[in-house]
């Protein structure tokens, strides 16, 4: 590897050929002020707040883009790069709705971090804001234009990983503006509301829908038996809303911080990911014995199945119809709980908190209520929305002693933990599938092939005999590369699974802003960490999926189940 | 053409114009023409590198970089397919220069590309024309199908192994197409927007493999270099200037048009001289170069020559070559909104300097006109204005500014008078 020696602010230094000077200056402990650079994307140098001196150059230097070349003599805070900084972000705020104390972005905001920085006193720019509608038609995602600073983050994220092209720089100058095509609604333009837009902006110009109050409201009506389900993932992401180290496995706290607010049972989603590789897989084993749809291809992702229900609906077919957990445990908690508690079903709230903004699109599907009038889950909260009310409630999360779910949805396995990352629902499954096919004990339950960041990853499995194969895509673009290898014939697999976001839902639009390929690493070994550190690994070992079947559904795939367990979808393609 | 001016004029590129039938190949060939291309494919690349090399020629876009450098940057490289673009996307207001060349001589600029294609050996080659430059468009489509079916372009160019496909592509208005990244997006179907530099794109431009890009003008003077040879176009003009300009001359002058002129001649001698000067007696109030994007000048300066280097020295530009004379009935903060107007509309808005900023500096000039300015907001005019310079993403919001900056330069006095609190202390802002 050449290495360049370059000076920046005095200090000698030597780093690898092809290093920007950003990242050149983080070695000496200096970091450069960026607003459009993300770690993960593609380096768009649009906001031109990163600017520093290079001796030499006439123009001040884009530090984001700019390489460093040998001999280069840097100043990252010359009387000019401080002035440019600071005029560059006095004229995104001229543009800007700076409402900050009443913002959801309020202390977690990009911007408001680089005003501050730059000593911002007083804006020297009038302001040439034009408010504009605020986009709420999603059921999962609001777009404020106001906020929008141009960085075009969303815009990449939408077409790269996700290969959808949902919104886009429309019009120029000072009119140009990041919208959906044609200016139309996101309602109206084919969105999975899988959120990582919402994820990577810097600002608050698109956000998850915010349903707090409306759970401050459950937990203080003394009517309603209030019951919260956590997902997998959120328990390896919580910790960071509350400045933890990426990849702490915080369980026991997520869970001492719920029963603080007041929620009556604190219970675990793992549950029904349990009960889902119950279904789903003698799902699987139906299919595969009596001439059924195949590839089977999960069902745990609500923005993969909006993808597939408005692109592909000719593959619905092969889509499983199992309900999420999320869903299923949202109709268990009506029936089965309500009855073993004897509380009236229209008197429990089902709390979700969960990685994904999809998510809160799922639990309004018509379909998914018992009743046909009540939602079986009422309300959705990011992660990041969790760590919101938390710091309401002033819970200071890190020094929370651990906590454990409660009964009858708190025994779990090692399996369902494993749902929060890539490939996950593949190995619980798999670990289930071939010791109830074969009958024999599995001797090595890790399934190593099928995990980890690579985009699409491919497995074979002995069934007595039987070579079954199995793929796994995360990402919509990757999901997108399997269904056409499915159309075209091409796909010799017999289960699939998709995960809508990069990682799984470990990387999930609904996850803290933090999150960055680098980190979706951390958490995805922390829940193999997790999973190790199960008693129990394997879905069809867990008592309480016994006793489950035992009380109520009787048998996988039984009349219950299929009342409450699974569900239809619809091709909404042309709508 | 004013022949009145034997020293001023020097007939490189426009010896044709009004002699020959544009849509007449013949007329062109019976003129001399291709036959610097006969001589161009028994060449090797280098040969003719070397020619433009000697030349000392720099592109007329406006940038003036040398050409003879980017073409062997292009002729260098190893990866394929490279791609050969001629930027005829003149949108500067005030330059119609360009416009002349393809609607008077189209084969001398398609010789001039193909002579380009073959020395780099390259095969696809797009003329990117103005949206609105409609006789153009159909003049350059004619001129390459009739350059095709005399073996021109196309397979086997002049009966050698060379072939060079040429396809003409137009934008849909937006002056920021001229900018070469910008050019090269709309080339290939995307919103006209500016890439990052480096790479350039002898490097990475169309299709993101090495692509020469060159102005209209330019490749216009190719055939001469090759026909009479890289030293005798170098001994045209100043030493460090080579060869002739067209000036395209307009506003408050008696006979504005598009001139060619050795470099060397002075602003003054162009708009006096072959312009006839100002129209019923009156004075130039201020002359603006190369465009809306160029410096505003006084009358004072006028002796300036037309040379890049001693332009640079003095912090200025000709760009393009276009020399727009204002008259003394007009007032100068009307022109400057009008400039920076433009720039307001033709921002792509990619990055923030620009996006914002040219409103900006449009408040602020709309305030100083009418007279409720502080020298605060001077300052802060003058702070934007060189930010914009100085991290704007491209040329545009890089040059946007120029009017702005060089009439607070030249023209002091007409802002002084416009701010209540600006004294004789606060001059050194």
């Amino acid at each position: 590897m050449n290495m360049i020696e370059l000076t920046i602010n005095n200090n000698k230094i030597s780093v690898p050929e092809g290093t920007t000077i950003l990242n050149a200056a983080k070695t000496i402990g200096i970091e450069i002020p960026t607003l459009c650079y993300h770690e993960d994307q593609i380096i768009k140098a649009n906001c031109r707040v990163c600017v520093v001196e290079v001796e030499g150059n006439k123009n001040l230097s884009t530090s984001c883009s700019t390489q460093v070349t040998q001999g280069m003599v840097v100043n990252t805070n010359s009387a000019r790069a401080l002035e440019a900084r600071k005029v560059n972000i006095e004229l995104i705020l001229a543009n800007h709705d700076a409402d900050c104390l009443t913002c959801q972005r309020n202390l977690n905001c990009e911007l408001q971090k680089n005003a501050n920085q730059a000593g911002i006193r007083v804006n020297r720019f009038e302001s040439v804001l034009e408010k504009k509608e605020i986009d709420n038609s999603s059921p999962s995602i609001v777009r404020n234009p106001n906020k929008c600073i141009k960085c075009g983050r969303c815009i990449e994220v939408c077409r790269d990983v996700q290969g959808l092209n949902i919104v886009d720089m429309i019009g120029r100058s000072d009119s140009m503006e990041v919208l959906p095509a044609f200016g139309k609604y996101l309602s109206d333009v084919n969105c999975i509301s899988c959120g990582l837009c919402s994820l990577v902006c810097p600002v608050a110009a698109i956000y998850e829908k915010e349903d707090i109050q409306e759970v401050w409201d459950a937990i203080n009506n003394p009517k309603k038996h209030v019951i919260v389900q956590t997902a997998p993932a959120v328990r390896v992401s919580i910790g960071e809303e509350f400045d933890m180290e990426p990849g702490t496995i915080s369980t026991g706290k997520l869970v001492s911080a719920l029963r603080q607010l007041g929620i009556d049972k604190v219970f675990d989603t793992d549950f029904t990911a349990d009960l889902t590789i119950i279904e789903e897989g003698n799902e699987l084993l139906q299919r595969l014995n009596n001439g059924g749809v195949l590839p089977m291809i999960t069902s745990c992702s609500p923005g993969w199945i909006n993808f597939i229900e408005q692109y592909y609906p000719e593959l619905l077919p092969n889509v499983s119809s199992c309900k999420s957990p999320q869903q299923m445990f949202g109709a268990i908690a009506k029936t089965y709980y309500a009855e073993k508690i004897g509380v009236n079903p229209e008197d429990i709230y089902v709390i979700s908190i969960m990685p994904c903004t999809a998510k809160k699109s799922e639990a309004k599907r018509p379909e998914m209520s018992i009743d046909g009038k009540n939602p079986d889950v009422d309300v959705v909260l990011t992660t990041r929305e969790l760590g919101k009310m938390l710091k309401q409630a002033g819970v200071d999360f890190s020094s929370l002693k651990d906590d454990t779910y409660d009964n009858p949805f708190g025994i779990t396995t090692g399996a369902a933990v494993i749902f929060g990352a890539t490939g996950g629902v593949m190995e619980a499954a798999l670990r289930t599938v071939y010791e109830v096919v074969t009958g024999k004990t599995l001797e090595q339950l890790d399934f190593k092939v099928v995990r980890g960041l690579q985009g699409i990853k491919e497995a074979e499995i002995d069934l007595n005999g039987t070579k079954v194969k199995v793929a796994v895509a995360h990402t919509i673009a990757n999901a997108r590369k399997i269904l056409e290898l499915i159309k075209t014939g091409k796909s010799d697999y017999l289960f699939i699974e998709v995960m809508c976001c990069p990682g799984g839902c470990i990387g999930g639009g609904g996850q803290p802003h933090s999150t960055t390929n680098a980190i979706r690493q951390k958490r995805i070994d922390a829940t193999y960490e997790a999973d190790r550190n199960m008693p129990i690994r394997k879905s069809h070992e867990s008592p309480a999926i016994k006793s489950i079947y035992e009380e109520f559904l009787i048998k996988p795939l039984g009349e219950k189940s299929h009342k409450y367990l699974h569900t239809h979808y619809k091709n909404r393609k042309n709508k | 053409m004013n022949s009145n001016n034997n020293i001023l004029i020097k007939t490189v590129i426009t010896k044709n114009i009004g002699k020959i039938n544009p849509n007449s190949i013949d007329d062109y060939i019976n003129a001399g023409g291709y036959k610097a291309l006969q001589k161009a494919v028994k060449m090797t690349g280098v040969q003719i590198v070397d020619q433009v090399k000697a030349s000392n020629l720099k592109g007329r876009g406006g940038a003036g970089f040398p050409t003879g450098i980017k073409m062997e940057a292009v002729l260098n490289t190893d990866v394929t397919p490279k791609y050969l673009v001629c930027n005829a996307d003149e949108g500067e207001p005030g330059n119609f220069k360009d416009k002349l060349l393809l609607e008077n001589d189209p084969h001398q600029m398609l010789e001039g590309i193909i002579i380009a294609a073959v020395a780099l050996n390259i095969q696809k080659g797009y003329i990117y024309i103005r949206g609105e430059y409609n006789k153009a468009i159909e003049i350059i489509n004619l001129a390459i199908e009739q350059a095709t079916k005399k073996g021109f372009v196309g397979k086997n160019i002049c009966s050698t192994n060379f072939s060079l496909d040429l396809e003409v592509r137009s934008g849909a208005g937006a002056y920021i197409c001229g900018e070469e990244f910008a050019l090269i997006e709309s080339i290939e179907g995307k919103s006209g927007r500016p890439r990052n530099k480096p790479p350039f794109p002898t490097v990475s431009g169309v299709n993101s493999k090495p692509t020469l890009i060159n102005n209209v003008e330019t490749f216009s003077v190719l055939p001469f270099i090759i026909n009479e040879g890289g030293k005798v176009y170098a001994e045209i003009g100043t030493a460090t200037s080579s060869g002739t300009k067209l000036i395209s001359l307009s506003g408050n002058v008696k006979n504005p048009g598009v001139y060619e002129v050795p470099f060397g001649v002075t602003v003054g001698q162009v708009i006096e001289q072959l312009g006839g000067g100002v129209p019923n007696n009156l004075k130039i109030k201020m002359v603006q170069l190369g465009g809306a994007s160029g410096p505003i000048i006084p009358p004072s300066m006028l002796d300036i020559k037309l040379d890049y280097k001693e332009m640079a020295d003095l912090g200025i530009s000709m760009g393009s070559g276009a020399i727009i004379v204002i008259d003394e009935r007009f007032e100068m903060f009307d022109i400057i909104k009008k400039i920076m107007n433009f720039f307001r509309h033709e921002s792509c808005g990619k990055c923030t300097p620009c996006r914002e900023g040219n409103r900006q500096i449009l408040k602020l000039i709309s305030k100083i006109d009418n007279g409720t300015a502080t020298i605060k907001d001077l300052k802060l005019l003058e702070t934007l204005c060189s930010v914009m310079v100085s991290t704007s993403f491209c040329g545009l919001g890089q040059a946007a500014p120029t009017a702005v900056i060089t009439t607070l330069k030249y023209f002091t006095e007409e802002y002084a008078n416009k701010i209540k609190d600006y004294s004789l202390q606060s001059k050194s802002v």
